[in-house]
């Protein structure tokens, strides 16, 4: 191999990376470098540095410690068999990085992980070294994210907990029955056997943080996961309900979906296309409507079609659609839980609302003072002075901020769903 | 117009003077005078049009004691709420309300917060009802202001200069927002890089920190910004290697990261050559030369 300088190794070692959805740097407890020797804060929401021309987040610096690997998953870039070009860091390029970015204000912080070398324990350690460096060595207060090699030592894991806001551990296949033709070296019940120590030792701390401020953290900013969208034939249905168990049995933050992307030299056990974007962008949308917005596993995927969610519609105007006997809601006086279920009303117009008609009755105009998408709502509600029923000549069901992100034949058919819609009303 | 009704002016030191604001406010609404009787002028040098001469670049200095280190981690929350206490009390939603809308560019600003104060007394319920329009706006403003903080925090970048007397590092960035927030954001990059001197420059004013005092000075100009920083080399490296070419969504990075940003970024430089070449890496990628799927 010849020599490479440290960003020639940069360049393997963040392409090697990409393939993980995560950047999140969200979630983690305030602090900041006052009082301290180096650099570095946390809190909030995360902050997003910079985007790629893929539209992804860039907020840490997101890269393998080596993308050399005994495993030879099917899907992954670092395969053993790949024909990819290697490299490896050193834990003290890695810091240098690390901070020289921070300082800059780049990043903020530091998404480690590696191919597996050796054993799960030799990578482990090595993986835990970066982050014993920065931490005590350069007293660094910003994000640091670890890759959690399964069946590492636990004492190793404890130590990771110790010095990483959050760490994750790749489920990566829906179907446990794929591991062995895709991932013939993982074994499914070992990963989760890790996930769920883990979810009990955040747990733990949790509970003596509550009790003591002075209790030792572990991974405070909680633990995820990532599932691979196309790449062994798990229906949406089959997503969502592994997401859901996986949510449930390890109390995960994120369940990330990454529509599996074509990879130089790709196996061919994999199928020949890519999955559409879509596909992945429309599974957040019905994640998001489970966990945030009071739907029930079962009615999202009621109202999908053989298993899978709609493309051109997003689930939300998919569930209306199929549930018309519920609209349209009367903005000054259903529940929470029914304007929730409104088209274009999200968890924060829905507060405005409530807040608002406590003090007058909200008429049309004052809908669209509270949400940006009231033209998106208004065939599905009723305020003092509109009903949908009155005014039902134009395309009433429009949904602009879906449709900028629709291709062009998607947008088309989800044109003809509002048109072939606009009887419903008239009844 | 109802302009020439005004009896009263007010005359803010700066932009962003809110302590002003609230101190002029709770005097002008304890002696219950009429919004519409009010004018807000800004005597900073940067903004206000009529002042005809520049005045001395003056620093000042912004002492960090133990308190004013609290409110480093917390950013305008200690002395908003100490502002109008002498007064009357008001909801803590109107000092978070403004707290940020009256770092606004909006020449209106300071009327509409002194409307919703008047209005407060008779309508104490009045900022919960978001579809008010003066309220809809307050918060359209606000949003707004928060939207731009945020995206200073991401879109800062420092170069770092190595002083040739001292040989000790002072890391400068340049930022040019839309609203007035280069000092109220400050107190961020203070929590963040409090051990490396650093200064942000803007059009407006600019903020520095020596790892003890945030200090204020006038605003500067785009060629005060070091050029060029060695570590860029690297960060467009990684910028160009975690960008998925098969992903292209050009749209959806330039609704988070707008094109008015991009010519203070080093990285962006890349993003036209990286979308042009990107259809041709998918395409060597999917037709591999040197593995065909079988039996596909």
């Amino acid at each position: 191999m010849a020599h490479l300088d440290t960003t020639g190794k940069l360049a393997i070692l963040a392409d090697a990376a990409k393939y993980d959805a995560s950047c999140a740097s969200s979630a983690a407890p305030r602090r900041t470098s006052l009082g301290g020797t180096g650099v570095g804060s946390t809190g909030g929401s995360g902050i997003c540095h910079a985007y790629a021309p893929d539209g992804r987040c860039i907020s840490l610096l997101k890269i393998l410690l080596t993308n050399v690997c005994v495993f030879d998953c099917a899907y992954c870039i670092n395969r053993a068999s790949s024909n990819v070009r290697r490299a490896r860091f050193t834990a003290e390029e890695v810091v240098g990085l690390t901070l020289d970015f921070y300082k800059r204000n780049y990043i903020e912080g530091l998404f480690l992980s590696s191919g597996i070398i050796r054993s799960s324990n030799y990578t482990m350690e090595q993986v835990v070294r970066v982050a014993r460096m920065l931490r005590q060595d350069h007293d660094f207060r910003g994000y640091i994210h670890l890759k959690t090699i399964p069946d590492a030592d636990p004492a190793l894991i404890e130590e990771a907990g110790r010095y990483a806001d959050r760490l994750s551990i790749n489920v990566e296949l829906p179907r446990a029955e794929s591991f062995p033709r895709l991932a013939p070296e993982k074994q499914p019940d070992r990963i989760e056997a890790t996930m769920g120590g883990l979810a009990r030792r955040i747990g733990e701390a949790k509970a003596a943080r509550r009790e003591s401020r002075r209790a030792p953290l572990f991974a405070p900013a909680g633990q995820s996961t990532q599932l691979i969208v196309g790449a062994d034939g798990a229906s949406d249905a089959e997503i969502m309900s592994a997401s859901r168990r996986l949510y449930e049995s390890f109390r995960l933050k994120r369940v990330y979906y990454s529509a599996y992307s074509p990879i130089p030299a790709s196996s061919s056990l994999l199928p020949a296309a890519p999955p559409p974007l879509l596909r992945e962008h429309r599974l957040y949308q019905a994640d998001w409507l489970t966990r945030f917005y009071g739907y029930s596993l079962a009615e999202i995927v009621g109202s999908m079609r053989q298993g899978m969610l709609d493309l051109a519609a997003d689930p939300k105007l998919v569930w209306a659609l199929a549930n018309r006997q519920c609209f349209p809601v009367d903005i000054n006086r259903a529940d929470r839980e029914m304007l929730l279920r409104v088209p274009g009303l999200g968890v924060r117009s829905v507060g405005r609302i409530l807040s608002s008609r406590r003090h007058r009755t909200l008429r049309f105009e004052d809908l669209s003072r509270l949400t940006r998408s009231a033209e998106r709502a208004r065939p599905f509600v009723v305020t003092a002075d509109s009903h949908p029923g009155q005014s039902l000549d134009g395309p009433m069901i429009d949904q602009p901020r879906n449709a900028s992100r629709v291709p062009e034949p998607a947008r088309r058919a989800s044109h003809h769903t509002g048109g072939s819609q606009l009887e419903l009303f008239a009844a | 117009m109802r302009s020439n009704r005004h009896q009263i002016t007010v005359r803010l030191a700066a932009a962003d003077d809110r302590v002003g604001w609230r101190e002029a406010a709770r005097r002008l609404d304890q002696a219950e005078i009429d919004p519409a009787d009010v004018a807000w002028l800004v005597d900073d040098v940067q903004s206000d049009l009529f002042s005809g001469r520049p005045g001395e670049p003056s620093a000042t200095p912004v002492a960090v004691n133990d308190k004013a280190r609290a409110d480093v981690q917390q950013p305008g929350r200690a002395t908003a709420s100490s502002a109008l206490q002498h007064g009357r009390r008001v909801p803590r939603a109107f000092i978070e309300l403004t707290d940020a809308m009256l770092l606004h560019s909006d020449t209106g600003r300071f009327d509409l917060a002194y409307r919703l104060l008047v209005r407060l007394r008779r309508e104490p319920a009045l900022l919960a009802v978001a579809a008010d329009p003066d309220v809809a706006r307050a918060l359209r403003l606000a949003k707004a202001v928060r939207r731009d903080q945020h995206k200073m925090k991401a879109f800062v970048r420092f170069r770092k200069v190595t002083e040739p007397t001292t040989g000790s590092d002072v890391f400068i960035a340049w930022f040019e927002p839309e609203h007035h927030i280069i000092a109220a954001t400050a107190p961020f990059f203070a929590g963040r890089f409090s051990n490396q001197r650093w200064s942000i420059l803007s059009p407006q004013c600019s903020m520095h920190w020596d790892t003890k005092c945030l200090q204020r000075s006038c605003g500067a100009q785009r060629s005060d910004w070091p050029t060029q920083d060695a570590m860029e080399t690297a960060w467009r490296t990684y910028f160009a290697s975690i960008f998925n070419p098969a992903r292209l969504n050009e749209r959806a990075m330039a609704a988070e990261m707008p094109r008015k940003y991009w010519r203070n970024l080093p990285e962006a430089a890349d993003i036209p050559q990286l979308v042009a070449t990107a259809p041709g890496r998918v395409a060597s990628m999917i037709d591999p030369v040197t593995e065909k799927p079988a039996g596909a």
